[in-house]
C-alpha cells in the first residue's frame, strides 16, 4: 500500500539532496571545525556556507544565525537567554495557542516566580493586538508569539507585533518553526529580535535547529560550554546536520513559490472537496490567514483517534487534536483556546502537505474520507440523536456540558 | 501511537453488535460528548431472562469502540445476574489487554452495563448518595472508590487512567488522594512543608507576601493552563478579594474552584483562617 504522507507539520521527509550533501561529513570530512589542523579546519568553510544559506532564507546576516539541536532548544534559548540578560524584569507575554516548547517554558517560569500573561485568541485563532498592547509593562522582559500555529496553520501578525514591542523597547521572539520554508520571511523588513526555526519541518533531518538573534539584541547563552557559535551556544557543531539544514534552506527558498501555488491549490482542493462531501464538517482557524499547506477540519459528533486509525488503514498519515491522541484527557489546548464547541473539538483532523505531495494523494483522501466519517458516525449515539433531531443528551455521569462549552 | 493488541484492532475495525435494539428491555448510557467518550447500550431479554440481543453505540476512540464491542460479545446469552459479575478487567482481558491510559474505556463499558441492569430493575441513583468529585468529567466518589477497589489502584495517576477523574482542572486531586487513603488505610501524605510554623503570627506584610507567593506558585499555573486567570484585588484582615479572569469569568464551575481549590490552597500554605471572596468587575 502506498503511504500518503499528509503530516508534514509533525515532521517532513529529509530531501534526497540534503542527504547527499550530508554524507561526506559522516565519512571523509569528520574533523572538528575548532581544531588547529587543516583536516578539521577545512570543515569550517562548510559551516560558514550553511550559515549563509540559512540566513538567506530569512533575509538575515549569517552572523545572526546560531545553530541549535532543535526548535525546542531554540525556543528555550531565546526565552532563557533574554531573561538572563534582563535579570530585574519578571514578566513575559505569550499566547494561549503556543507550542509546548514555549508554553511550558512559560509555565515553568511561573513556578519560579515569573508573571506570565497568556494572550487569548478569538474563535478563528486570531490575536487581539489591543490586548497585547495592554499587557505590556515596564516589567516585561520578553514577548514571545508564534509566527504560525502548528495545529491550525493560523498566521500571527509578527511584523506588527514586533513594531509594537520595539516601540516599547521590549525584545520580541517568534517561534517560526512552522512558518520558515512555507511563507516568505525577511528579517531586513521587520523588527523581530529573535526567531526559532527547526530543520525537520523543512526537509532537513531531525536534531538540528537554529536561532536567529538580531545584531544588537541582548542575549546570554542558554547552553553554556565552549566558544562555538560565537560564544552564544556551547557544544561541538553537529556538522552533517548543519550542512543538511543549509542545503534544506537553499531548497526551501527555491521552492517557496511552489509551496504557495501548487501545494496551496492541493490543500484548497482537499479542504473544499471534503467540506462539500461530508456534512457537519468545519474548518478550524482563520481560512484567509493560514499557512498554504495546513488544513484543520472538525467532523462533528465523532472522535479523532478513530478517524486516524481508519485513515491509517488506507495508508494516509494525518494527526488529530482529540483528547485520545494527545495523551491527555482533554482535546488540544489550541482548539480549546479558540472555543471550538465540544461537538467538534474531539473530532479534529489536521492534514499538512508538502512539495512531495501530488494530486493523487489528495484525491485518495477525498475518495475514502466520506465513507470513513460515515462509518464512525454510524457507531456514534450523538450522530444518531442529531440526525433524529433529538436534543443533545448529556448522559448521567457525563460531567457538565456547560463547563466544556467554555473550556 | 498506541500499542493496541490485534484483538483491539479487530474489534475496532470489525465491531460486533453496533446499533440499537428495537423496543429494548433496558438502556444504559454513560459518558458525554464533552468528556470525549460515551456509550449507549440497549438490550433485550428472552423468555428465560437471558440477554437475547445487545447492541452498542459509542462515541470515542478505537479502544472505546473495541471495548463496547467486546462487552456485547461477552454479555450475550447471560442472565442479568451473570452479566452483573462482568468486571472491567474481564473486558480488558478479553481484548488481550489495553494500554494503561485507556483502561477508562473498560470502566466505561462496565458502567454502561451496570446502568442498563439498573435501568431494567427500575433502580435510580438518588441524589445525595454520592458526591461528584471530578467536576470536569463528572466522576462520583462512589465510582472512584469502586473502580479503585476492583482494580487495586493506589495512586492518583492510576485513578485518572481508569476513571478520567482528575484529568482536567486538577482541583479534585486532594479529594481523590483522600478517597484512596480512606480506602487503603494509608496515612495521608505529610502536608507540604509549611513556610510558616503553625501558630506563629504573621505580620501583615509577611501575610501579603506569602499570599502572593502561594498564588504564583500553587494556584495560578493550573488555572492558567485551563485558560483562566485570577487577580488579587485586596486583602482585608483574613478576607482575600480576588477577581476571576479569562475562562474563569464565565465558567459555571468557578465558584467551586474558588472555594475548594483557591481557598483550600491559601489555607494550606498561609493561614487556616483565610476566606476568599470574589469581586465582580
Amino acid at each position: 500500500m502506498k503511504t500518503v504522507y499528509l503530516d508534514n507539520n509533525a515532521t517532513t521527509r529529509t530531501a534526497p539532496e540534503v542527504v547527499d550533501a550530508m554524507l561526506p561529513f559522516f565519512s571523509d570530512l569528520y574533523g572538528n571545525a575548532s581544531s588547529m589542523h587543516s583536516f578539521g579546519g577545512q570543515v569550517e568553510r562548510h559551516l560558514a556556507r550553511a550559515r549563509e544559506q540559512v540566513a538567506a532564507l530569512i533575509g538575515a546576516h549569517p552572523a545572526e544565525i546560531v545553530f541549535t539541536s532543535c526548535g525546542t532548544e531554540s525556543n528555550n534559548a531565546a526565552i532563557m537567554g533574554t531573561l538572563y540578560s534582563y535579570p530585574a524584569k519578571r514578566h513575559i507575554v505569550t499566547c494561549r495557542t503556543e507550542h509546548p516548547a514555549v508554553m511550558n517554558v512559560g509555565h515553568h517560569l511561573q513556578s519560579r516566580g515569573y508573571r506570565v500573561t497568556e494572550l487569548g485568541v478569538d474563535r478563528q485563532g486570531n490575536l487581539d493586538l489591543d490586548e497585547l498592547r495592554g499587557a505590556l509593562c515596564d516589567d516585561t522582559a520578553l514577548v514571545s508569539i508564534m509566527s504560525a500555529n502548528n495545529e491550525t496553520g493560523v498566521l500571527f501578525p509578527v511584523d506588527t507585533i514586533a513594531a509594537i514591542t520595539r516601540e516599547r523597547g521590549i525584545p520580541f521572539h517568534t517561534d517560526a518553526v512552522q512558518a520558515v520554508g512555507k511563507i516568505p520571511l525577511n528579517m531586513a523588513d521587520n523588527a523581530i529580535d529573535l526567531l526559532s526555526l527547526s530543520g525537520h519541518k523543512l526537509h532537513a533531518p531531525k536534531g538540528i535547529g537554529a536561532l536567529y538573534i538580531r545584531k544588537g539584541t541582548r542575549f546570554a547563552p542558554f547552553m553554556i560550554g565552549g566558544h562555538q557559535e560565537g560564544g552564544r551556544r556551547g557544544g561541538t557543531e553537529n556538522v552533517p546536520s548543519i550542512v543538511g539544514l543549509g542545503k534544506a534552506a537553499e531548497l526551501a527558498g527555491d521552492r517557496l513559490e511552489e509551496e504557495n501555488t501548487r501545494v496551496r491549490q492541493l490543500r484548497d482542493r482537499l479542504e473544499s472537496q471534503l467540506l462539500a462531501r461530508i456534512p457537519n464538517a468545519l474548518v478550524n482557524g482563520n481560512p484567509d490567514c493560514r499557512l498554504p499547506n495546513t488544513s484543520n477540519l472538525s467532523f462533528e459528533y465523532i472522535e479523532g483517534e478513530s478517524i486516524l486509525m481508519l485513515l491509517d488503514e488506507e495508508g494516509i498519515c494525518a494527526s488529530s487534536g482529540s483528547a485520545c491522541t494527545s495523551g491527555s484527557l482533554q482535546p488540544s489546548h489550541v482548539l480549546r483556546a479558540m472555543g471550538v464547541p465540544f461537538t467538534a473539538a474531539h473530532g479534529s483532523v489536521r492534514f499538512s502537505l508538502s512539495i512531495y505531495n501530488d494530486a493523487a494523494d489528495v484525491d485518495h483522501v477525498i475518495e475514502v474520507m466520506p465513507a470513513i466519517i460515515e462509518r464512525i458516525r454510524d457507531m456514534s449515539p450523538f450522530w444518531k440523536d442529531f440526525q433524529a433531531g433529538k436534543p443533545m443528551s448529556s448522559f448521567f455521569t457525563g460531567g457538565d456540558a456547560e463547563h466544556h462549552l467554555h473550556g | 501511537m498506541w500499542d493496541y493488541s490485534d484483538k483491539v484492532k479487530d474489534h475496532f475495525l470489525n465491531p460486533r453488535n453496533v446499533g440499537e435494539v428495537e423496543n429494548p428491555d433496558a438502556v444504559g448510557e454513560v459518558g458525554s460528548l464533552a468528556c470525549g467518550d460515551a456509550l449507549r447500550l440497549t438490550l433485550k431479554l428472552d423468555e428465560n431472562q437471558r440477554i437475547k440481543d445487545i447492541k452498542f453505540q459509542t462515541f470515542g476512540c478505537a479502544s472505546a469502540i473495541a471495548t463496547s464491542s467486546a462487552l456485547t460479545e461477552i454479555a450475550k446469552g447471560m442472565t442479568l445476574e451473570e452479566a452483573e459479575k462482568i468486571s472491567n478487567q474481564d473486558l480488558a482481558e478479553f481484548l488481550d489487554g489495553l494500554p494503561e491510559e485507556k483502561m477508562h474505556c473498560s470502566v466505561m463499558g462496565k458502567e454502561a452495563l451496570d446502568a442498563a441492569i439498573a435501568n431494567y430493575r427500575g433502580v435510580k441513583m438518588v441524589k445525595g448518595e454520592f458526591e461528584i468529585v471530578c467536576k470536569c468529567f463528572g466522576v462520583t466518589d462512589l465510582e472512584i472508590e469502586r473502580v479503585a477497589r476492583d482494580n487495586s489502584l493506589t495512586t492518583l495517576e492510576q485513578v485518572t487512567d481508569f476513571t478520567k477523574a482528575g484529568g482536567g482542572c486538577q482541583a479534585c486531586h486532594p479529594k481523590i488522594k483522600e478517597i484512596l487513603a480512606g480506602l487503603w488505610k494509608i496515612l495521608p501524605e505529610e502536608p507540604a512543608e509549611k513556610t510558616v510554623p503553625a501558630g506563629k503570627k504573621l505580620s501583615n506584610l509577611q501575610k501579603i507576601r506569602l499570599i502572593e507567593e502561594t498564588l504564583e506558585r500553587e494556584i495560578l499555573p493550573p488555572i492558567r493552563s485551563d485558560g483562566g486567570d485570577l487577580e488579587l484585588i485586596d486583602i482585608d484582615g483574613n478576607t482575600i478579594y480576588v477577581a476571576l479572569r479569562g475562562n474563569c469569568s464565565f465558567c459555571p464551575q468557578s465558584q467551586f474552584t474558588l472555594k475548594n481549590f483557591v481557598e483550600a490552597k491559601l489555607r494550606e500554605f498561609v493561614s487556616s483562617e483565610l476566606v476568599v471572596e470574589e469581586v465582580k468587575s
